[in-house]
């Protein structure tokens, strides 16, 4: 299976060239290089994939190994991949998406005069990301996970000019170190305890309870910092400052997944701990939640997605906390499709108004956006989680298991969902209909000097097909992707695919009474349906409601500032004192003191030099008497 | 052992004494205007900004010939260095009596640890004389690097204390006048300082040194020798306490040129104020003769010694590394804060040396020469900002990469190297020393890996200060971007950057026996230092090489394993005659390879 090295070499080629030549390249050469290499980077994986359908459901597993990277004696990591069900499954949806997304940003980012670093970038990003599911082992594993957080840095603040977007780029790569703090220490304890980072090694042995909760909790960290949990989630609203494209592709569909991943990867670990998989089901819920009200109240139209993503983010964590892996990858599957669907079409929103995020500056654009508006249509009812679009199935999937785990955690997942309706609704209202808001500011816009507003005659327009396209395309997936995995008919294909990786023995089974599954089926619902009903209420009308509005909503909890405030301003200041007064005039001082007493001595000193005679003599005379005094002492004792 | 007819390694020492022997008798027309001889060092008051001087003088031909044939014969070294048999003694050993009455002997050899340390020397010193656009006179410059260099190899390859002794110390004068004659505005506080600070601290390595020999004297049958190898085997039959004693000598004045936290503040003042050449030679090499003074005197010679302070370095090393990170957050100025982030970088590789695993010792070593690639690197860039912007304070700069793409393309890529990517050299030496610590010391591991954290926080920040953001200040408006020679310069830096992260496995297997076989004598001598077994390889040794169970007084002062006749003859003729050595009394070569 040869095509197992392409799905790799192609985007590492492209990315390569795109360096070095792009430059040479320009637009839209560049673009559609970029593509052309995601695109047979996908039908590598379909062709892995369908020669792993022929084979027996254990044997489902390919290891190639490319070189030998680190060897120290038995320290021995291996560049190698292992194409099994998992990898193989987020490989398919890393290079699908990601190629549509990559197709779709050759008509976004046209006449960007850096056109070629960004798919660069993008290459580089899908490269990484196929190293870290496709590795062997948990080192190379680590190697794509810092390249992804690379490619994000690069992305977030690829308009570099901008304050704001450098700020972000560089929050986004430290938030993630500190996760990547406990992922090394994670990989330092396999060292010690395994020998060996290899998941062949690692992920079959029986553990301790405490030493695997170490390990798994070291995991998880690592995974809140990628997958932007709490405490580690401020950094992805902010990411927002980059391209579109780069929200969608790298901020919700694929490398905050990385997280999730993770854990399905380690959950043969993670399955010795009890506490653990609590601290994660947790984690998940409460993110969840706290994300989901911020939502709420925030009125650019990518940071409502983004808050959005993060609580989708929890939901996956729940349901891999209480167990039910395959809930969890079943949704992260979903909301790749969907949320890279809602941030394309938000693409075409912005791109339509020339670059208007604020959502109360939009309005009625359903009718200036003919492909758009279902788009986005569609996206919504399956993040909303309205039946039969993707989110609902996934996301019952994961309420169910949560309730198994604990009706406390299903009552927080319930309570999202409602939320997630309420602030999906506010953003279609108020971005699709009631009045058309953006004329009036376009017009200011345009006295203000900039023209560019008024090239179209100040009327919105659809986006070029290279945009649609992936629309289009991620719109049919929204809509039909939860058959991969319907609880109904036999279709449970994802879970068919993932069994052999979450044996009974690793992911006990669980059975949720029938009559119960529909209770929690229908109340979901009810709450979803709740939430946009409220949400229409709500929005028809009015454009600003104070009252629903918070600002402590619209400020985050003031969670960010806070941090700030207690946490970096005193590290900040000690810093300061530690490399200002304790290393210049403390470490330092000393040392000049040191010097100074000498030089000083050496001033004392001279004076002794007189150059008089009689001096010396005084001095050799007294010397000579002490020394003879002090003869005869000893002399005489 | 391996030998070749070539005698390699004196020529790599004396190749750029030479040089820089040539670059004096230059004749003093050959400057390339009056006015600069003014400027130059001599004078000690140099003239206010000289222009930039052709490179290519006289002496910069000199001066770039030598270094590039340097650099060929260190990478024949390399090639020619063996892999197989997990050769992990000295190769390629030249040993010629040289003061006969004090058991001194002119006596180099490579292992793996110091290969590369060697290969990274020869590969620095031609980027750091011809990269950074030279002021001030050339011939002065040339002659100075090219001493540098000779010394560095002289330190990096001599098996006689008394030789690495004289090395180590040379590298001062050259150093001071470096700093001193191209430096910034406050260049004379800071070049006596370096001077000063380090030079005390080789109080330390001498008396360590003559303990060292006085005390062995009579257990090699009452010969005095300086020889490394003969002096190792004895060491370990000294009193205890005295084993110790010598290696705090040994730690104290490797510790300062390191330098170690809180031996430290002589740093930022010299590499602030050098030049560029200065500093990329300054952080890439001469820090790394610390380290492997460490390494070779202290941990190979006195184990004993090297185990009972191992917790002390340990503790220095990850207080080095957390209070280093903390100061070098705040910086002001993108130079001195690259030269504070060199304080972390050194204590890590502190940390490896000390945590006795292969791992960690082995990484150590990979740090090294890191440092010297990624800090070489670091220095030469931000010398190219120095000379488009005139100032390298973080508040006078911003929004760079507007003007300069490229150029911020090739710092981002070393500055990840300096973070620690996946993929980069850095990442590969930084893991390998924390895996190896946290295998024997795990808490100094816990500490220590807040690293990660700090090393990307005032990386990104004082890149984005540099190079993102609005472009405020005018003069960062229109910054001619990095030209073609300097990409060119800056090059091979990157390549090893990729290359030793990618595919470390050529370095990493020339080390690691070496390593292990250090590893296995520090088993031996202390039992309770808790070395982990890794490895069940034994390691071949030359028999005057085996520390542990070779032929009592076989390995003396008086035998010789010379590099073949021919080479030998040849090499002796080169001993300068300033060392007061008769070319007929000085050869002992018996010319037996085994």
């Amino acid at each position: 299976m040869n095509a197992a090295y392409l799905i790799p070499a192609l985007p590492l080629i492209g990315a390569i060239v795109l360096l070095f030549g792009g430059r040479r390249l320009r637009e839209p050469l560049s673009g559609w290089l970029a593509t052309i290499m995601a695109v047979g980077s996908f039908v590598a994986t379909v062709i892995v994939w369908v020669s792993l359908l022929g084979k027996q459901a254990s044997a489902r597993s390919i290891d190639k190994n490319i070189f030998t990277w680190v060897p120290v004696n038995s320290l021995h990591v291996n560049a190698g991949l292992q194409l099994d069900p998992l990898s193989i499954l987020w490989c398919l949806f890393v290079t699908g998406v990601g190629s549509l997304i990559t197709l779709y940003s050759i008509g976004y980012m046209h006449g960007d005069p850096s056109f070629s670093r960004f798919f660069f970038l993008l290459n580089a990003f899908v490269f990484s990301m196929i190293v870290l599911v496709l590795a062997d082992n948990y080192l190379f594993s680590f190697f794509g996970w810092e390249g992804v957080g690379f490619c994000s840095y690069g992305l977030i603040g690829f308009w570099f000019d901008r304050d704001t977007a450098a700020v972000a780029a560089k929050k986004a790569f430290v938030t993630n170190r500190v996760g990547d703090y406990g992922f090394m220490i994670a990989l330092f304890l396999l060292f010690q305890h395994f020998g060996s980072f290899n998941y062949r090694d690692v992920l079959h042995s029986h553990l301790s309870g405490s030493f695997a909760t170490g390990l798994a909790l070291m995991l998880f960290l690592g995974a809140v910092g990628k997958s932007a949990q709490i405490p580690l989630y401020m950094w992805l609203p902010d990411a927002m400052e980059g391209p579109t494209p780069v929200s969608a592709l790298i901020h919700a569909a694929t490398m905050v997944t990385a997280g999730v991943y993770l854990v399905a990867r380690s959950a043969p670990i993670i399955h010795f701990s009890s506490a653990a998989q609590w601290t994660i089901s947790i984690i998940g819920a409460a993110t969840a939640l706290l994300a989901a009200t911020i939502a709420c109240n925030q009125n650019d139209i990518k940071r409502v997605l983004a808050y959005s993503t993060v609580s989708q983010l929890g939901y996956m964590f729940l349901g891999e906390g209480s167990g039910d892996y395959g809930a969890g990858i079943y949704h992260t599957v979903m909301h790749a499709f969907f949320k890279a669907l809602l941030f394309l079409s938000a693409g075409a929103v912005i791109h339509a108004l020339h670059d208007e995020q604020n959502m109360k500056r939009m309005g009625n654009l359903r009718r200036y956006l003919p492909i758009t508006f279902p788009a986005f249509m569609i996206g919504f009812l399956a993040l909303a989680a309205i039946p039969p679009f993707d989110g609902f199935w996934s996301k019952d999937a994961i309420l169910a298991a949560a309730w198994h785990k604990s009706p406390a955690l299903w009552a927080v997942g319930v309570l999202t969902a409602f939320l997630t309706a309420y602030y999906m609704t506010r953003q279609v209202v108020l971005v699709f209909f009631g009045q058309s808001r953006w004329f009036d500011h376009a017009k200011e816009r345009g006295a203000a000097g900039d023209h560019h507003v008024y090239e179209a005659g100040g009327v919105p327009h659809e986006a070029p097909a290279t945009m649609t396209v992936p629309l289009v395309i991620l719109a049919a997936a929204s809509v039909l992707g939860w058959l991969l995995d319907a609880p109904f008919g036999g279709l449970d294909f994802i879970n068919k695919w993932l069994a052999p990786l979450f044996p009974p023995t690793v992911a006990p089974a669980f059975s949720v009474a029938t009559g119960t599954k529909w209770l929690i089926g229908l109340v979901s619902v009810a709450f979803a349906l709740a939430g946009l009903a409220s949400g229409v209420a709500a929005w028809r009308r009015a454009v600003d409601r104070p009252r629903l509005e918070p600002a402590v909503l619209e400020h985050a909890w003031y969670i960010d500032e806070g941090v700030s405030r207690t946490v970096a301003g005193p590290l900040t200041r000690m810093a300061n004192t530690f490399s200002f007064v304790i290393d210049g005039r403390l470490v330092d001082g000393l040392v000049r003191a040191v010097s100074g007493s000498f030089a000083a001595s050496g001033r004392q000193l001279r004076r002794v030099q007189t150059g008089y005679v009689r001096n010396y003599a005084l001095g050799i005379s007294a010397g000579a008497v002490i020394i003879l005094f002090y003869v005869s002492l000893r002399a005489g004792s | 052992m391996k030998t070749t007819g070539l005698p390699i390694l004196n020529i790599i020492v004396f190749l750029p004494l030479a040089g820089a022997i040539i670059c004096l008798l230059l004749p003093s027309a050959s400057w390339s205007s009056t006015s600069l001889r003014r400027s130059s060092w001599s004078t000690g008051r140099p003239a206010p900004a000289p222009g930039p001087v052709s490179t290519l003088g006289p002496a910069g031909i000199v001066g770039l010939v030598v270094a590039l044939l340097e650099l060929a014969f260190v990478i024949f070294l390399v090639i020619d260095y063996p892999t197989s048999g997990h050769a992990a003694g000295f190769q390629f050993v030249s040993r010629h009596s040289w003061i006969g009455a004090f058991g001194i002997d002119w006596s180099l050899g490579v292992d793996g640890i110091s290969l590369f340390l060697v290969a990274m020397t020869a590969l620095l010193f031609p980027i750091a004389m011809f990269g950074p656009t030279l002021r001030g006179n050339s011939r002065a410059f040339m002659g100075w690097m090219l001493l540098l260099e000779a010394a560095c190899m002289g330190t990096f390859l001599s098996l006689d204390l008394f030789v690495f002794f004289v090395m180590f110390e040379i590298t001062l004068v050259p150093g001071y006048f470096l700093v001193a004659g191209w430096g910034g505005a406050r260049r004379n506080y800071a070049a006596m300082k370096f001077f000063i600070y380090t030079f005390a601290g080789s109080a330390f390595l001498f008396v360590a040194i003559i303990a060292l020999v006085v005390l062995a004297a009579p257990r090699n049958g009452g010969h005095q020798t300086f020889d490394l190898i003969t002096l190792a085997r004895i060491a370990g039959s000294l009193p205890h306490a005295d084993q110790v004693l010598i290696f705090c000598g040994f730690a104290v004045a490797f510790a300062v040129k390191i330098p170690l936290v809180p031996f430290h503040s002589w740093l930022p003042d010299t590499y602030t104020e050098a030049p560029t050449a200065g500093s990329m030679i300054l952080a890439g090499i001469l820090f790394k003769l610390g380290a492997y003074g460490l390494l070779r005197l202290g941990i190979y010679v006195v184990p004993v010694g090297a185990a009972d302070m191992a917790p002390v370095l340990l503790t220095l090393a990850a207080v080095g590394i957390v209070y280093g990170s903390l100061i070098t957050i705040m910086q002001k100025d993108l130079k001195r804060l690259v030269a504070y982030a060199s304080i972390v970088d050194v204590a890590f590789i502190v940390l490896g040396f000390f945590a006795f695993s292969s791992q960690g010792v082995t990484g150590g070593v990979l740090e090294m020469v890191n440092h010297g690639l990624t800090t070489g690197a670091i220095f030469f860039l931000v010398g190219i900002v120095w000379e488009r912007r005139g100032t390298l304070r973080f508040s006078d700069l911003g929004g760079l990469q507007k003007s300069m793409p490229i150029m911020a393309a090739v710092f981002l890529a070393v500055v990840m190297s300096a973070i620690g990517l996946p993929g980069l050299n850095g990442f590969v030496g930084e893991f390998l020393v924390l895996v190896g610590t946290f295998a024997t010391h795990r808490w100094w591991a816990v500490v220590a890996t807040v690293a990660v954290i700090t090393a990307a926080v005032y990386m990104l920040w004082a890149y984005q200060r540099v190079f993102h953001g609005p472009v405020l200040n005018p003069a960062n408006d229109a910054v001619a971007d990095i030209s073609w020679r300097e990409l060119a310069v800056v090059a091979p830096l990157l390549v090893g950057i990729v290359f030793l992260g990618v595919y470390p496995r050529p370095f990493l297997e020339r080390v690691t026996p070496s390593v292990n076989y250090l590893l296995d004598r520090v088993e031996q001598a202390a039992p309770n230092a808790h070395v982990p077994k890794t490895h069940n390889v034994t390691y071949s040794l030359p028999a005057n090489q085996d520390v542990r169970g070779g032929p009592p007084g076989a390995a003396g002062a008086a035998s010789a394993s010379g590099s073949g006749g021919a080479g030998s003859g040849g090499s002796s003729g080169s001993v300068p005659s300033a060392a007061g050595s008769t070319p007929g009394s000085a050869t002992a070569s018996a010319g037996g390879s085994k």
